[in-house]
């Protein structure tokens, strides 16, 4: 646990709060799809929590981000609001991104989250490019860029890292390491499987953290951010989690087995956490099931607010294929 | 004539270039060799010297990385000029040109545009083979959310780039590289084209050349050519692979009631498919004769010098099946 992390009351009831909230928008987003109310691909962010709510603490509201097809939990922590993120995965024009992206492409102007990218590694060139955008404009921010363990297969990942490296760009490449790229191995896929060894090579700093430790994953983007502020060029973090489910909704899980995800779950973020900070008298019971009450009621409205909402008009199909102007 | 007024394509391109940086410090320049070495074809000679290293950046040769890096910086309120040294490097950039510039705007709702421009060098006819002379603007034109533009004449190589500017969506430039030695004069009265149109370059009235790029001048000369056979073609310069301006084609063909489509891409699936069947589509009862194309060769380009020409569509390619139509065997 890092000293960095002020571990009072108040902090630690966040970040477990967050990730509940997270866990429990997911639960109910399974039971949409099985109802067939949410449709396409589903990919699934439990397990991995800790990773975008420990990331997110370190980030102010002028900092942007930029995530994957598995971002939920990213839009979640960010600040996006449930309402709108269920109504667009519910298909309806009251969606952050009026029901044309759905849950792989989630955007959002007022959080500065510029997707939901679903290309893997096709966001990278593109935070380059945010931060770029930024430093040019005289912005002190931080783009966090969040990609799995598959990105490295790509070569947009080496492209972009010495791309940022070399104009010392202000950007906190985030590697989500969930050990699977869909049902690709890393040490099937990669020759050399530590991750972070990768950024040395463009004279990146990089650290390894245990994703599954929400306060490790807050201290070290903490650490990096504030290098980053400093002007210290882009950081690396390596964060070594696991995706407890399916990749997407239809998955034999044939590549791993069944004790694998058990031995994992067990190391689980969210159950660690709460289960340390009860233990060590941080939180009580009544007040966790409070959390997740609230969260039920949030997710409740959220639903509520989806399922009322309403379909675009066919007619307006094609709007936003070409922009009349730049929105301001 | 003052010789002030003489002005090369690739002179032109560098001028709407230093223009874009002179008048909106929201742009910037980025690509490959486009600073100390002075661009690939030199059209970005001069610039770094003038605006700086931070406005004119050289990029290693990463395409995807910064090309992508265009679309965020655009994406944050830059104005970004991309330089893609031939059409088949843009290959490597695909995957940001079509799955993200192309794609944002709609898949956010509307929430984010993707103001880029890039500058990608393309065409045959340079003895440089398979890997460095294709046309794949017409491939481009395909891809819903981009504006494709081809400057031919000078003017439009020369103001095209600020209207590209102007417009809040993606826009890829095309210029043909057997276009930038072209030397003219360019009128001073000129300090504006517009990016929506289709244009006439010649009045004629018995058969429409539709052409654009290099192939335009090809399509002029052919046209000299018939005309000392009595034969009035219009040739009409496309300038605007996408969005097409299909009024334009359609009030030609309805004067003339016969149309050549000129296209240095493969035939197949090719844009001046696409040409065609617009005017089949929406024109057929104004039609004398057949529509006929003229395309590229569907081959990967030659070096032989000879084989490259064949591969092309040439002058006499194109007079001979205007003149099939106009004076059928």
């Amino acid at each position: 646990m890092s000293a960095r992390v002020h571990l009072d009351h108040d902090h630690v009831r966040h970040l477990l709060r967050q990730m509940i909230r997270i866990r429990h928008f997911e639960s109910k987003c399974v039971e949409l799809y099985q109802a067939q109310k949410i449709l396409g691909f589903l990919h699934l962010y439990d397990g991995e929590e800790a990773v975008s709510v420990g990331v997110m603490e370190a980030l102010g509201p002028q900092d942007a981000v930029v995530a994957t097809y598995r971002e939920h939990g990213q839009a979640i922590a960010r600040g996006i609001g449930m309402d709108v993120l269920m109504a667009e995965m519910l298909g309806k024009q009251e969606g952050c991104c009026h029901g044309r992206g759905g849950s792989m492409h989630i955007f959002d102007r007022k959080t500065r989250f510029y997707g939901g990218n679903a290309i893997v590694a096709g966001g990278l060139p593109l935070a380059i490019g945010v931060a770029l955008g930024d430093k040019m404009q005289g912005r002190k921010t931080v783009t966090a860029c969040f990609f799995g363990d598959g990105a490295v297969d790509e070569g947009e990942f080496h492209e972009s890292m010495n791309l940022a490296a070399l104009w010392r760009l202000p950007v906190l490449f985030v590697c989500e390491n969930n050990l699977y790229a869909m049902g690709m191995a890393l040490e099937r896929a990669e020759a050399q499987t530590d991750i972070v060894s990768k950024a040395a090579a463009y004279r990146m700093p990089g650290v390894v953290v245990d994703g599954m430790d929400v306060v490790a994953v807050e201290g070290a983007a903490r650490n990096a951010v504030e290098q980053i502020r400093i002007g210290g060029g882009p950081q690396f973090l390596e964060c070594r989690t696991y995706r407890f489910r399916a990749h997407s909704m239809f998955d034999a899980q044939l590549y791993r087995t069944k004790e694998e995800i058990e031995t994992w779950r067990k190391k689980g973020p969210i159950v660690r956490f709460q289960g340390w900070l009860v233990t060590n008298g941080l939180i009580r019971e009544d007040e966790v099931h409070r959390i997740e009450a609230e969260a039920e009621a949030e997710i409740e409205n959220a639903v509520a607010f989806a399922e009322a909402g309403t379909l675009e008009p066919v007619e307006e199909l094609e709007k936003f294929v070409t922009m009349e102007e730049v929105p301001a | 004539m003052s010789a002030s007024t003489q002005i090369t394509y690739r002179e032109a391109c560098r001028q709407g270039l230093r223009d874009a940086l002179l008048n909106d410090p929201k742009t910037f320049l980025m690509g490959e060799d486009i600073g100390r070495y002075g661009g690939c074809y030199a059209v970005t000679k001069g610039l770094l010297d003038e605006f700086g290293e931070e406005r004119v950046r050289d990029t290693p040769l990463s395409e995807s990385a910064y090309v992508g890096a265009g679309i965020g910086a655009a994406l944050v309120g830059m104005r970004p000029i991309v330089e893609i040294m031939t059409v088949n490097f843009s290959l490597l950039a695909l995957d940001q040109i079509i799955n993200n510039a192309a794609t944002i705007p709609h898949m956010s709702g509307g929430q984010f545009a993707v103001p880029l421009v890039i500058r990608i060098a393309t065409g045959g006819g340079r003895r440089v083979a398979a890997q460095h002379s294709h046309s794949l603007e017409g491939w481009y034109a395909h891809i819903p959310g981009l504006r494709i533009l081809a400057p031919a004449v000078l003017e439009d190589a020369r103001f095209m780039l600020a209207a590209a500017l102007a417009d809040p969506n993606p826009v890829l430039i095309f210029e043909h590289v057997m276009l930038y030695n072209i030397e003219g004069e360019l009128d001073p009265a000129v300090t504006s084209v517009d990016i929506a149109h289709a244009k006439v370059r010649r009045q004629g009235t018995d058969v429409t050349v539709i052409a654009y790029g290099n192939g335009l001048f090809k399509a002029l000369t052919a046209a000299d050519t018939m005309a000392t056979e009595g034969i009035e073609a219009e040739v009409i310069d496309l300038r605007v692979l996408r969005p097409l301006d299909t009024a334009t084609l359609l009030a030609s063909v309805a004067k003339t009631r016969r149309c050549v489509i000129v296209d240095e891409g493969w035939r197949s699936g090719s844009l001046a498919a696409e040409i065609g069947m617009r005017i089949a589509e929406q024109a057929f009862f104004d039609l004398d004769a057949p529509l006929r194309r003229v395309c590229g060769r569907e081959v990967p380009m030659p070096y032989a010098a000879h084989l490259e020409d064949a591969a092309l569509p040439q002058p006499a390619d194109i007079a001979a099946a205007a003149r099939g139509l106009v004076r059928p065997a």
